[in-house]
């Protein structure tokens, strides 16, 4: 059986950030399991990286977190993007598309193109 | 921004102590229950979708880690446990921890106090607002050999002109007879002009200095004093202002006090310790009038524009020289080639003393760096017991990096505790150790244990830690664990390269301690010969005091004007003082002429006329000059080699007469008589001076320093030529500590308002002329001991390391029946070759620094062979008496005992 690929080291901050961005508060679980659904399935979010991210991202003022009761009453932690988290999110969604495209163009490049 | 945030609400989590275990372990369950609930749904059984669910989540004890460590600060929290566990450590062995402490104390201590000694002196010599603006300006006159020929009115104001300096003033150094108070005083002041103060950028606590501006001819008759007089002598009276003080038989006005922190600057410490400060223009009475060529011996020190080097300076300097030869050919003729040299300030104060602080600084730098080698060899020592302890940390899983990093911590901690001790130390002797800083030191009353001198500690001792602590936790860490956990570290690799360390930092000691002592030998035997070395003089039972004539500003109030006004007073304290019970001999001179006199200020050249060479030059050559009476040279045993000394029958009306010493008959009038020609001497006055004789020729005495031989010398008659600076001689068996109230009675009771101060043997004056070499002799002398001592302990340590070591291989030896007497001789070997190494290392050392230290030495080569033999064999005994002690525990094994143990 093939080892799920775990999720790329920097990445995780920014799948985090836009799955509260889209789907509201969350908890870790919900968390993890909404970016494992969004990949189909093909990423697993290691927990050992997830919380401590999560910490992370609150240290720093892009995420807050607070006792809640879920969606079948028990009793969770909820996450949810701050204003500055928004920003962030911008932020990085940004060059991430910027370097996205550009490697897409490296990808596509032909050598008659070039010529 | 985002990551200071984050840094410091790690920070205070740490600080607060406060975890997140709680907080985690809730959302982990949390996160399970979600799993498990999730798996149901997809149809597992209870079990199995329990099972599934801690799968996936993964180790909680890992995710538990991550988490406190990004909840916390993971490297400061592992610096605390290291620092705990090197507390307890440093606790468990506290003899090997005291002696490193002790050790590094000792190193740490003696290179702050140097430092704290530099910092005052070298670093920071002049206590004034931009001290690099201060220059000093010297006159030369390369052509004639003349140096320091001072500087004429009309030059004073071209340089205020010629927009090189903010300010520009002239000083003179003296002293004054306050009188008016219970006992009449001798006050060291300055006589300055206006801008004095200016040049300097201080102000007065009280009142006001002088005004740059003020264009007095003369005297101005205002005073400012120091903070100390005004406390001594006027009860620091807040009225102080506008009062008057009696000054040589002036009035002046007090104007101002300077602050308690201000220090003039100057040459010798008299000058720097000025009370008063008088301003004077120099171009009316007393001072003759403003002429081009009417040079005043007087210190020029100036401010130089905002920005300007000194390097630009002294070339428009130069341009400026150049247009006025031009303009006044007469006045500068070309075989003088007269120069104005500038030097910054700061250069001109510490220049004498500067080498002998390099000396000392670099001495106590290898007694740092000897104490550091022997920590590190005493680390080392401790590594072979603890390399089960790293192998089974090792085994059970901590990475090398880890091991260096907690053994680093351990030996920081030692070396920053050592420092700190050493610092402490200091700090509270520091009164008792500076009265071992001989006077003459600049600043020496600046020298502190300040917050700078604490950062210097640490600095050195953290530093010092770092690099010879990580050595052996470099060596420490790296082992064969099988080896080692199989037979406890003994005769694995790590130890052989451990010991080979340990050898080469024992060389290095040695090596290290050897320049040292063959510096302290060198200095030692330059003292020696300086001490021993003939002065020309007889300073026993010699006991000179001084007093001074005041010097009103109108010589027709001066009752001392003329010599034999002078001859009266003279003849008569001379009378009275031969008559104190125990005096043999009496004699008077001007203060230039006390032998060695520490007021080397005193001494002023002026230029020497000769009959029939005139012609040639109008630039003379400079001579020293000293007024002495006719008992003079009997008194201090100077021998008279040609012609006669001076006699009762030279008045001020019979011609005048000099006696000159071999030095300068040698120079002046080489390969003739002397006696019988004549000459004159230049000087101030504003008559051309008068022809003078030369009747005598003395031997050459080293008056002026014990180093120097033969500085040409001219003596002059008290009765022919008055001087206002006397210091009265008596020989005899007298009580130094009595004969001063005893002289004071006698001066006094002739004239009253004269101040009677400084008494002091000769042979006091003597032994403190050397008091800067005798500081940096005992200095060197001290390190080089302690430098042998910690080599000695260092060379002792590895050795019996070495018979440890050895152990097994001797109790083979000595069972298969090997002479005990071999044994011995084998281990004393290994010390011989130690000491071999590390003196043939040492010697090529030595030869450099003593190379490099050739100015500070007297009377020995640098290379002199018998303190190089000397040191060397003492530092062979030193080695061999210190493997001796281990060599005899060789020698006494007992084969079963050891054989059994292993």
């Amino acid at each position: 059986m093939a080892e799920k690929p775990d999720v790329l080291q920097g990445t995780l901050a920014l799948m985090v950030l836009k799955t509260l961005d889209m789907l509201g508060p969350q908890h870790g679980w919900g968390i993890a399991r909404r970016i494992e659904q969004i990949s189909g399935d093909i990423l697993t979010v290691n927990q050992g990286t997830l919380y401590p991210l999560l910490l992370k991202l609150e240290h720093e003022g892009s995420i807050a977190s607070q006792w809640g009761a879920s969606e079948n009453n028990r009793r969770a932690r909820f996450y949810r993007l701050t204003a500055a988290g928004r920003k962030q999110l911008q932020a990085e969604t940004h060059d991430w598309e910027q370097t996205a495209a550009i490697i897409a163009r490296f990808f596509n490049v032909k050598a008659e193109d070039l010529a | 921004m985002k990551s200071l945030r984050r840094f410091l609400i790690r920070l205070a989590n740490f600080a607060t102590g406060q975890r997140a275990d709680q907080r985690l372990g809730d959302e982990m369950a949390e996160h399970l229950a979600f799993q498990v609930d999730e798996n149901l749904r997809a149809g597992m059984s209870l079990t199995e979708a329990r099972r599934q669910a801690a799968i996936k989540l993964g180790a909680a004890e890992a995710i538990r880690e991550q988490h406190h460590a990004e909840q916390s600060l993971p490297f400061i929290e592992s610096l605390f446990a290291d620092l705990r566990y090197a507390v307890r450590m440093l606790l468990r062995s506290p003899g090997f921890s005291l002696i490193v402490i002790a050790t590094m104390a000792l190193g740490v201590g003696a290179t702050t106090a140097i430092y704290s000694v530099i910092d005052a002196t070298l670093l920071h010599p002049l206590p004034y607002s931009h001290p690099s603006e201060l220059v000093h300006i010297e006159a030369n006159l390369p052509g004639v050999g003349a140096r320091d020929v001072g500087i004429s009115i009309p030059e004073l104001r071209d340089l205020q002109n010629s927009g090189i300096f903010q300010y520009v003033s002239l000083s003179f150094f003296g002293t004054n007879d306050l009188t008016g108070s219970a006992q009449p005083m001798s006050i060291a002041s300055k006589s300055v002009s206006p801008s004095y103060f200016a040049v300097l950028g201080v102000d007065a606590q009280l009142g006001r200095t002088f005004d740059p501006h003020d264009a007095t001819p003369g005297f101005n008759l205002e005073v400012v004093i120091s903070d100390g007089l005004w406390k001594r002598a006027f009860g620091a009276d807040p009225h102080i202002l506008g009062k008057t003080l009696r000054l040589d038989n002036d009035t002046y006005h007090v104007v101002g006090v300077m602050p308690a922190s201000f220090r003039d600057q100057g040459q010798n410490s008299d000058e720097r310790s000025a009370d008063l400060w008088a301003a004077c223009g120099f171009f009316g009475d007393p001072a003759p009038a403003p002429m081009r060529g009417t040079r005043f011996p007087f210190e020029a020190i100036a401010r130089l524009q905002p920005g300007l080097s000194p390097q630009a300076a002294q070339g428009r300097l130069d341009a400026l020289v150049a247009s006025l030869k031009k303009q006044y050919p007469a006045d500068y003729p070309s075989q003088g080639a007269w120069t104005l040299h500038l030097t910054p300030l700061a250069e001109t104060l510490v220049g004498n003393v500067r080498r002998s602080l390099i000396l000392l600084f670099g001495a106590v730098g290898l007694v740092l760096l000897i104490s550091c080698v022997n920590v590190a060899n005493l680390l080392l020592a401790r590594a072979s017991s603890r390399g089960r302890e790293m192998a089974v940390r090792q085994a059970l899983g901590a990475a090398r990096m880890r091991l260096i990093r907690q053994l680093l911590t351990e030996s920081l901690l030692l070396f920053v505790l050592g420092g700190i001790t050493g610092f402490a130390v200091l700090f509270c002797a520091q009164k008792f150790l500076l009265q071992f800083v001989p006077e003459s030191m600049p600043r020496l009353n600046d020298i502190s244990i300040s917050w700078g001198v604490l950062a210097f500690a640490i600095v050195v001792s953290v530093a010092a830690g770092t690099i010879f602590g990580l050595a052996p936790a470099w060596l420490t860490s790296r082992l064969d664990l099988t080896a080692t956990l199989r037979q406890e570290g003994r005769g694995s690799n790590g130890s052989r390269r451990r010991s080979r360390l340990r050898q080469v930092l024992v060389i290095g000691e040695l090596a290290l301690s050897l320049v040292l002592m063959v510096a302290a030998g060198l200095l030692l035997r330059s003292f020696w010969d300086l001490f021993k070395v003939q002065p020309g003089f007889n300073p026993t039972r010699v006991v000179a005091i001084e007093t001074s004539l005041p010097n009103p500003n109108d010589p027709k109030t001066d009752i001392y004007h003329t010599a034999t006004q002078e001859a009266v007073l003279l003849r008569e304290v001379l009378r009275r003082n031969r008559a104190i019970p125990g005096v043999e001999e009496t004699a008077v001179s001007d203060r230039a002429a006390i032998p060695l006199g520490h007021s080397q200020n005193d001494r002023r050249a002026v230029p020497l006329f000769r009959e029939g060479q005139e012609v040639q030059t109008s630039q003379p050559p400079q001579i020293d000059t000293a007024v002495v009476s006719p008992e003079y040279f009997h008194l201090l045993g100077m021998t008279l080699l040609r012609g006669r000394l001076f006699v009762d029958q030279d008045l001020e009306t019979t011609p005048l007469v000099a006696v000159i010493n071999q030095a300068a008959a040698r120079m002046y009038w080489p390969n003739q008589n002397p006696v019988g020609k004549r000459g004159r001497l230049g000087g101030l006055g504003r008559q051309r001076p008068e022809w003078i004789t030369i009747v005598g020729v003395i031997a050459d005495a080293r008056t002026e320093s014990l180093a120097a031989a033969g500085i040409p010398q001219v003596y002059l008659d008290i009765y022919q030529r008055p001087a206002k600076f006397l210091a009265f001689y008596l020989r005899g068996q007298v009580d130094p500590a009595a004969i001063s109230a005893q002289v004071r009675t006698q001066i006094q009771a002739v004239d009253a308002e004269l101040p009677v101060f400084r008494a002091e043997t000769l042979d006091d004056v003597l032994s403190s002329s050397l008091s800067v070499r005798r500081f940096s002799m005992e200095m060197v002398a001290l390190f080089a001991a302690t430098a042998l001592l910690l080599a000695g302990l260092g060379i002792y340590g590895t050795i019996s390391y070495l018979v440890n070591e050895q152990s097994r291989e001797i109790a083979i030896r000595l069972a298969l029946g090997a002479q005990r007497r071999n044994i011995l001789r084998m281990v004393l070997r290994q010390g011989l070759g130690l000491a071999t190494a590390g003196a043939a290392v040492g010697l090529i050392g030595a030869l450099i620094v003593s190379h490099l230290m050739a100015g500070l030495l007297f009377g020995v080569s640098p290379y002199d062979l018998s303190t190089f033999g000397g040191v060397t064999a003492v530092l062979t005994a030193v080695a061999i008496a210190a493997s001796y002690i281990p060599a005899l525990r060789a020698m006494r094994l007992d084969p079963i005992t050891t054989l059994h143990s292993e």
